[in-house]
């Protein structure tokens, strides 16, 4: 990438997100390790781990702003694609179990010990390796996307009808990781970490080197992001959004651009997953739940969609609510709140936090620069709605 | 690609025997016309006429059950879809004027431009003087310089209408479709337009579909009256406007 994409791509807000994040990435860790155990200035190694998954679930919420807030589709199945890149990392961290597990088996995991399985699957080969459960991370939810994205886009499948089908895959994808026989533990999924790279998943010093690298992606992501969306590939995006078959008959091959972004998209929510499996100690099937995949839209609608930094945003914002009712008296009410939640955003502020911030800053902002000749023009504008229209 | 050897017509755009039809009923019946390089040809007719279906034919947007589509003479467009046949160099302007409304009068002309569109071509697009200079041309022509900041979305009916001409200027086409470019505009605005059609037709071929006699007499071109899908009348706007059978399904109703 050229340097010139860099610095058109971030301006002022999108390098103060990035400092916001790098400071807390590097700072809260710090804090963990290096303050006295007890001290109000040490952040306990829970919350590390808490913070450390509203990370992986604000690079997920970047990865469905991208489609959906520039490209306008509409994943109501994106978790698939978290939930394959946990599966490819909760593989790496099951062979690394070796002979530690319950049944001491040196090659199986557990789960295939007790349902008897007699070798190791063949698509289990290689995930020994870290190099290679990295890459599947990447190429798994790539795939699927490239595949069921080439398919649909090519199809002219829009709207309402492609959100319809990502929730049947990531419904299908579901039932097929509850079956025992698919050969990734079924109903229980994966855990029982021991190792990561040699260090283990439960030591201070690994959580907190997560929560970093964590962070690390979220800055990577949204650099990427606000790469793509402030080049003129973004525009062609924004047109697709607002006007797709305009784009069309200017000669812009629209489906090569949407697979484009879904599939980037998708590797981007598959890093997301390999970053949160990891930290939250599991991976099982439940990750394909339909409602998990809404629940990440509404992130991105309360933060604001089109905004990058309202998804990140909005991400973090829901679940700390979440966190914070469901471990309180009112945690039987979440999802009634949750909904509400949606409604009132929908309702009250449809650009969302970020993007009602920015339609009450910027005005002021181009004021105070602009000075006069900004407050003339604004005059002449209400001038001209104030004029009767002599059609009516 | 489905070039042919030779050339079988002059023409820049051929239609012969074209038949669509949606659901039994004909949007247009054995439809013939030829647009020679460099006309300006005005398409009349009244609302079903099929003179939208007509130009969905020519871009590609809907497949015509039999007939002949030429472009250039050589090129098959029936087999085509719409970005190969925008890429060929057939612009089009919609009857509801559709501007990026969310985007900047400049960046709506940016986008338009004839240059790489692919996705890497995009991604690492930076701009040039060659295309800052078009655009600038362009803006001038359509008369929108001083608006070149404003987003698309904010510009009166009229404005938009202009900027989405200024958009196929952009796209530069061999030929440009431009359908029902005055709806909705003032008299004065009506003329410019005229003057703007006319300005553009110097280097382009133009079929432009029009309901409002005014302006299509201030383009004083040849007219084609399509009725019920084919061509009823073809000649001067007296000639057309004087002929018994239009006056009958079209002006006199």
């Amino acid at each position: 990438m050229t340097p010139h994409i860099l610095t058109r791509s971030l301006d002022r807000a999108a390098t103060t997100f990035i400092l916001i994040v790098a400071g807390l990435g590097v700072l809260i860790p710090l804090s963990n390790l290096l303050m006295p155990q007890g001290s109000m200035f040490q952040v306990p190694t829970y919350l590390v781990a808490l913070w450390g998954k509203y990370v992986c679930y604000a690079i997920l919420a970047l990865s469905i702003d991208l489609i959906w807030g520039y490209c306008g589709i509409l994943s109501l199945g994106h978790g698939a694609f978290f939930a394959l890149g946990g599966y490819a990392m909760g593989m790496y961290l099951m062979r690394q179990i070796g002979s530690r597990g319950v049944y001491g088996n040196p090659i199986l995991p557990d789960f295939m010990v007790f349902l008897n399985y007699p070798k190791l699957p063949w698509y289990w080969h290689g995930f020994d390796m870290f190099w290679f459960a990295a890459l599947m991370v990447l190429l798994v939810p790539g795939l699927l996307a490239f595949c069921f994205g080439w398919l649909a886009f090519r199809s002219r499948v829009t709207g309402v009808y492609l959100s319809i089908i990502t929730q049947a895959m990531t419904y299908a994808l579901l039932l097929a990781f509850f079956r025992n026989d698919f050969g990734f533990g079924g109903n229980n999924g994966l855990t029982d970490f021991k190792d990561i790279l040699g260090f283990n998943v439960q030591a201070d010093g690994t959580r907190a080197a997560l929560f970093l690298l964590s962070c690390a992606a979220l800055i990577i992501a949204f650099v990427i992001c606000r790469a793509i969306v402030t080049s003129k590939l973004g525009k062609v995006l924004i047109a697709v959004r607002d006007a797709e078959s305009r784009t069309r008959f200017l000669g812009y091959r629209v489906e090569s651009y949407k697979l484009f972004v879904f599939t980037l998209s998708a590797c981007m929510a598959g890093v997301a997953g390999a970053l949160y499996v990891p930290q939250v100690g599991i991976i099982n099937p439940s990750e394909f739940a339909p409602g998990n995949s809404i629940e990440a839209v509404i992130w991105v609608a309360v933060g604001g969609r089109g905004t990058l930094v309202g998804a990140a945003l909005g991400a973090v914002v829901v679940n700390y609510a979440k966190t914070f009712f469901t471990s309180g008296p009112l945690a039987p009410y979440w999802l009634f709140m949750l909904g509400a939640l949606f409604i009132l955003v929908t309702l009250l502020l449809p650009k969302g936090i970020v993007g009602t911030f920015n339609a009450w800053w910027e005005p002021w902002k181009t004021r105070r620069t602009t000075g006069l000749a900004a407050d003339e023009e604004s005059a002449a504008r209400e001038d001209g709605i104030g004029a009767p229209n002599p059609a009516e | 690609m489905n070039v042919m050897d030779t050339r079988a017509t002059s023409a820049m755009l051929y239609l012969d025997g074209v038949h669509v039809s949606f659901d039994g009923f004909h949007a247009i019946n054995n439809l013939s016309l030829a647009l020679e390089p460099g006309e300006m040809r005005a398409i009349i007719g009244p609302n079903g006429a099929g003179k939208t279906t007509m130009m969905d034919i020519i871009t590609g947007k809907t497949k015509p059950d039999e007939g002949t589509v030429l472009f250039d003479g050589t090129v098959d467009l029936t087999r085509l879809d719409e970005t190969r046949i925008a890429e060929l160099g057939i612009g089009r302007k919609f009857q509801k004027p559709t501007v990026f409304e969310s985007q900047t009068v400049q960046d709506n002309l940016l986008l338009a431009l004839n240059v790489d569109h692919s996705v890497r071509g995009t991604l690492f697009w930076r701009g040039s003087r060659d295309e800052s200079e078009r655009i600038d041309k362009v803006l001038e022509t359509i008369r929108l310089t001083d608006a070149r900041n404003r987003l698309a979305g904010s510009l009166s009916h009229g404005q938009k209408q202009w900027l989405e001409i200024g958009m196929l200027l952009a796209q530069d086409p061999k030929v440009l479709l431009v359908d029902e470019p005055v709806a909705g505009m003032t008299d004065v605005e009506t003329h410019l337009t005229a003057e703007l059609l006319k300005e553009i037709n110097k280097n382009h071929t133009i079929m432009v579909v029009e309901h409002d006699m005014t302006f299509v007499r201030e383009l004083g071109v040849k007219v084609t009256c399509l009725h019920e899908g084919t061509v009823l009348a073809e000649g001067s706007i007296d000639q057309v406007s004087s002929n018994e059978r239009v006056v009958e399904v079209y002006l006199g109703r």
